[in-house]
């Protein structure tokens, strides 16, 4: 009978009490012949024991009241938004404040992924949308210096979503700060005056968010995350124009990406 | 809902302990795991259905450290071994233990960041090669070299280049 030879995969197998029995043997039978490659193993056991009791106690400590899950569960389970084509406009200005974003924002000081993003998107749209004078940094002339400048800001490809199809004007941009690091915030018009934001930026976590709607006192929103990269956008416009709107931009850099 | 909790719970002080493994600064490292839960709450029902659920926890946790730590290198804020405050080691060494410790931890925090991973989850987390591979989304062969070399320099920087010379600071210090 011909026995597969040892290689080091067997080793770190025999380090880390992998291997099946037979093999286990093998490889012992290896090492008795072998008195360097014993040394080493026998090193590289006593390694591991040390790695192990090094960071065992931090196992053992009792779980911090932040961790707990039922907790975290439970600071979850807000009282659920209206759905938006339930809510009127002038309810909207009703319970804005103490309802939706506001009351999130009392419940949880400080907001994460998604809500973050959220908010960061509403406190820019609040300061630049109502700008005369310069809302914007760098005007629309060219979609491409825009979308150059946030792809090397925000160190990864970004595009500019073209919405003239949908009736909307590119005014141009500007790179804002937010707590999580430099966003790209576009902004947009109708022709009318009617202005809205949509803020950019990488998330923490990897991968896609699903659309949530969100609301100010003075303006509603959506935000979702595509592939690590967060979008919101922001207007004082009804969810009924803004979320188709949302939509065609999701689509748009899902494609542009 | 109790499915979740039944399987998410019982591997926080695992997920916490792989976070301060890598973070090594305890407060950085919960706060790391309490992102990790609150995304797994609400992503539960987007999991993989046949997907294993200490995977994913662990996947989360080190995506989550990996980001952190790179924004970390990039503002410059590493804490050199020597400059960290006591209570931010890992466990407080005892006095016999307690340079023994402080080799183990500059050896490790002299390895690249993929090595450390990997020698972290086989070894302090006892996950299985195949699993230590879907955590970081790698071939199972890439965890084994990785594994192989992240031991053989962890080894080499705490005892002496030549493996019979005790370790000795200077030596660590130049290779950092």
């Amino acid at each position: 009978m011909t026995m597969r030879p040892i290689g080091e995969d067997d080793l770190q197998g025999l380090v880390d009490e992998r291997l099946e029995a037979a093999r286990q043997r093998e490889v012992e039978a290896f090492l008795d012949d072998h008195p360097e490659a014993r040394a080493r193993v026998e090193r590289l056991v006593a390694l591991r024991a040390e790695m192990r009791a090094a960071f065992a106690p931090v196992a053992a400590e009792p779980v911090p009241a932040r961790l707990n899950l039922a907790r975290i569960v439970e600071a979850r389970r807000q009282p659920p938004r209206p759905a938006w084509h339930a809510m009127a406009a002038g309810l909207l200005l009703l319970v804005g404040g103490a309802g939706g974003w506001g009351l999130r924002e009392a419940v949880s000081p400080v907001p994460t992924g998604i809500e973050a993003l959220a908010q960061s998107a509403s406190m820019n749209y609040a300061v630049y949308a109502p700008d005369h004078t310069r809302p914007v940094e760098l005007v629309a002339t060219n979609r491409d210096e825009i979308a150059g400048w946030f792809s090397a800001r925000l160190k990864r490809p970004v595009g500019v979503p073209d919405l003239s199809g949908a009736g909307y004007r590119l005014m141009g941009g500007r790179l804002v700060a937010t707590p999580q690091g430099p966003a790209g915030l576009l902004m947009y018009d109708d022709g009318h005056g009617a202005r809205f934001v949509m803020l950019m930026r990488p998330m923490s976590v990897p991968g896609d968010a699903p659309m949530r709607p969100y609301a100010t006192a003075s303006a509603n929103g959506y935000a979702w995350a595509q592939d690590g990269l967060g979008y919101s956008l922001v207007g004082a416009a009804d969810p009924a124009i803004l979320h188709p709107l949302a939509d065609t931009i999701r689509r748009a850099t899902a494609k542009a990406i | 809902m109790t499915d979740m909790m039944r399987l998410i719970e019982p591997l926080i002080p695992a997920l916490r302990r792989y976070a301060r493994a890598l973070l090594r600064n305890p407060a950085d490292a919960d706060d790391l795991v309490q992102d990790c839960l609150e995304h797994a709450v609400g992503r539960w029902h987007q999991r993989r259905a046949d997907g294993d659920a200490r995977t994913w926890l662990f996947a989360i946790v080190h995506n989550l450290a990996v980001t952190q730590m790179r924004r970390r290198a990039r503002r410059g804020a590493h804490l050199p071994i020597e400059d960290t405050a006591e209570a931010n080691l890992a466990v407080a060494p005892t006095q016999e233990s307690g340079l023994r410790h402080r080799d183990l931890m500059s050896a490790l925090d002299a390895l690249p960041e993929e090595q450390r991973s990997v020698l972290l989850l086989v070894t302090v987390e006892g996950l299985s090669y195949a699993e230590t591979a879907d955590i970081l989304a790698i071939p199972t062969g890439t965890v084994m070299s990785r594994l192989s070399r992240a031991r053989d320099r962890m080894i080499q920087l705490m005892d002496g280049a030549d493996g019979t010379v005790p370790a000795k600071r200077p030596l660590l210090r130049r290779v950092k």
